[in-house]
């Protein structure tokens, strides 16, 4: 053997760290088959995902009839939504994509790969063999929509964004009169013809929007000094917390028209909207109140002893750390209230979920179940993963966890 | 009264108040009347009886080194000047405004006093350059370049100019410490406060920020500063006070104070803390 030399080192040098590489033969002698117990494991659970695997895939390419699904298509999306006025979704869907597009460009630049790959999602939907030729043309739209959002902000990334600031504020008013409609201008489009995936998705949009800020100031208000608004603020949060959403949403359809006079009728979708934001408000105010005891004193202090106002303290230096802290729980919550929107079909109203229900009411379709189940449940995952997927980069852009 | 402290001051606070606002900074500025003082102040935290009779009058332009050993009272007392801590008895007057319930006096006096904590408390999610900024344009309604072509010079000031973009957790203690003072200055404040400011910091780094208030000490800056490096308060120090069990026990210069101590305690403390 022969004697090395030390290695010698020269200033400023930097050793890279060992690096491990393995063949396949040798990652799977090392991870799969290392001992005789972990072959048998190995062995074991690959007999149990073929097991599983053989009827469910057998059973999804010969034997499902997917039919049911794709006859069914836009009443799965947009529910008994006029035909002649979907354009008007397709409009909005337009604008988010632009939105999103300049977004991107501005807050993300540096993401370009994924951001390629998100846009390859609406150009695959217009590949789908099953999908009418409008809809292909609007995906396509779609994503040329968003690449155009993406190029301009990409061109003027500074002056850009007091245009994006205002779109994302406005996006929400616009959204609402495009999809309801404001007669003479838009043909009125009545809330009990809104359906489908398009009513799932307003619901959970318009509670996780209505019901942050509302959870922000309940929040505030049981830390509250003033003793009226502190009471109110902690009835209202255990009142509601100690109510399940389903029991909430019947007496928002049930009891709201006895408290209100018989000439004021307000809409069953307006109904379960309200139901869902006092629902959500008031877990959204707990979450917002762990961020912010977890804020240290000695912030509140600094920012008094600089002279900053109460007012001051709070948007400034701990609303923007607490709501920092608590994104991936906020997300979670975001998550199971977009799920929970399916309980309104429970009231009657056609959501995803009520729509499957119908769909499966129709003579040439009964006995479809799995097939009709198993497609929504897809729908909810992919947006579920979605939005779960999107809170872990924002964590990371935030530097959430770092201090 | 038996419970009062040792020391006593001449002024008292009727002195102040009993002039006209413009009579009074204008002997705060002359240096006739203190720009701090503190008459019988007592607090009690529960039953527990924390400051005892707190007597202390600060000049413009002195600098005053507090020090005793922990619990004595020392930063509870340095921490009732801006009102971080309520007090039960007694008066504190600081600039002519006297601390009271009424929370525009708070917000006045807050804004003429700035403070140095043990921990830093920079915002950890703003920049430097934002931490030192902040303040000015909400307070003082500063335009942005104005606060920011202040925040820099202080930087440059303190010796840490090249750091502006930087956030508080990229940066060692020693120089968060003296960005904490940065901050602080940027208010132009007319009296600084620091709360055991070297006491969180590795040996190395305590230097660095002592140098930074020797410079600010020696600028004619108003200081109160608890602390226990004595070295800083021989070189620049114009009273010392010792506190012990919520008690000013003895007070004078740091000649005095450290070649003829009076009272047992003072060289008991000191015999430990200067090996």
């Amino acid at each position: 053997m022969m004697n090395r030399e030390p290695e010698q080192y020269t200033e400023g040098e930097v050793l890279a760290p060992p690096t491990e590489r393995y063949t396949i033969l040798g990652w799977l002698h090392k991870n799969l088959f290392s001992t005789w117990y972990y072959s048998l494991l190995t062995l074991v659970t690959l007999y149990i995902v073929y097991a599983i695997l053989k009827p469910t895939l057998i059973w999804a390419f010969q034997q499902a009839e997917w039919q049911v699904v794709v006859v069914n298509l836009r009443l799965f999306m947009v529910g008994q939504y006029p035909a002649d006025q979907i354009f008007r979704i397709w409009l909005a869907l337009h604008l988010l994509a632009f939105t999103a597009g300049l977004a991107w460009a501005i807050w993300l630049p540096k993401a370009r790969r994924l951001g390629a790959f998100l846009l390859l999602i609406p150009l695959a939907l217009a590949a789908l063999p099953f999908i009418s030729t409008t809809s292909k043309i609007n995906w396509v739209i779609f994503a040329v929509a968003a690449l155009l959002g993406w190029a301009l902000g990409i061109w003027q990334p500074r002056r850009m964004r007091r245009p994006l600031l205002i779109l994302l504020l406005a996006y929400f008013p616009i959204l609402i009169f495009l999809i309801s409609g404001v007669e003479p201008i838009l043909k009125l489009v009545k809330t009990n013809l809104w359906g489908g995936l398009l009513l799932t998705m307003l619901l959970a949009v318009v509670g996780i929007t209505v019901s942050f800020p509302l959870g922000i100031l309940l929040a505030l208000g049981r830390q509250s000094k003033l003793p009226i608004v502190k009471l109110f603020s902690v009835l209202y949060i255990e009142i509601i917390r100690g109510v399940p959403l389903v029991t909430v949403l019947f007496m928002a359809q049930l009891m709201l028209p006895l408290f209100l006079p018989p000439q004021i009728k307000i809409d069953n979708v307006l109904r379960a909207m309200a139901g869902i934001i006092l629902f959500a408000a008031a877990y959204m105010a707990e979450n917002v109140r762990g961020g912010l005891q977890a804020i240290p004193k000695g912030q509140h202090e600094a920012a008094w002893a600089l002279g900053l106002n109460g007012f001051q303290t709070m948007v400034f230096i701990i609303l923007p750390q607490a709501l920092r802290n608590v994104i991936p729980v906020i997300v979670g919550q975001f998550i199971a209230l977009f799920k929970d929107t399916s309980l309104v079909a429970i009231v009657g109203l056609l959501d995803l979920l009520g729509i499957a229900s119908t769909v499966l009411a129709q003579p040439e379709f009964i006995g479809h179940q799995r097939e009709v189940y198993l497609f929504i449940a897809m729908i909810y995952w992919v947006f579920s993963y979605a939005m779960s997927y999107a809170s872990r980069r924002l964590e990371v852009a935030l530097g959430v966890g770092e201090r | 009264m038996s419970e009062s402290s040792v020391v006593q001051v001449k002024t008292t606070p009727e002195d102040i108040l009993n002039l006209s606002e413009e009579d009074r900074s204008a002997a705060i500025e002359q240096g006739k009347l203190p720009i701090v003082l503190a008459h019988e102040v007592h607090k009690w935290y529960g039953n527990f009886h924390v400051l005892r009779g707190i007597n202390m009058e600060v000049f413009k332009g002195e600098v005053i080194v507090i020090f005793g050993p922990s619990g004595s009272g020392k930063s509870t007392f340095i921490r009732t000047i801006n009102r971080l801590e309520e007090y039960q008895k007694g008066k504190i007057i600081v600039d002519g405004t006297e601390l009271s319930r009424d929370i525009r006096n708070i917000e006045k006096i807050r804004m003429e006093t700035g403070m140095v904590f043990q921990q830093f408390n920079l915002f950890p999610h703003l920049t430097v350059l934002q931490n030192i900024t902040l303040a000015p344009i909400q307070v003082r309604k500063w335009p942005k370049e104005k606060a920011e072509e202040v925040a820099l010079q202080l930087l440059k000031r303190v010796g840490i100019p090249d750091q502006a973009n930087k956030y508080p957790g990229q940066l060692s203690g020693g120089q968060q410490q003296r960005v904490a003072i940065a901050r602080a200055l940027a208010m132009q404040p007319k009296i600084m406060l620091f709360d055991e400011p070297t006491s969180a910091l590795d040996p190395e780094m305590i230097k660095e920020v002592l140098d930074v208030m020797v410079e600010l000490a020696e600028s004619g800056m108003t200081m109160l500063v608890v602390t226990h490096e004595m070295g800083f308060a021989r070189a620049v120090a114009d009273r010392m006070y010792f506190f012990d069990q919520g008690q000013i026990v003895e007070s004078g210069t740091p000649e005095e104070i450290f070649t003829n101590p009076k009272e047992d305690r003072t060289k008991l403390f000191l015999s430990q803390i200067l090996h």
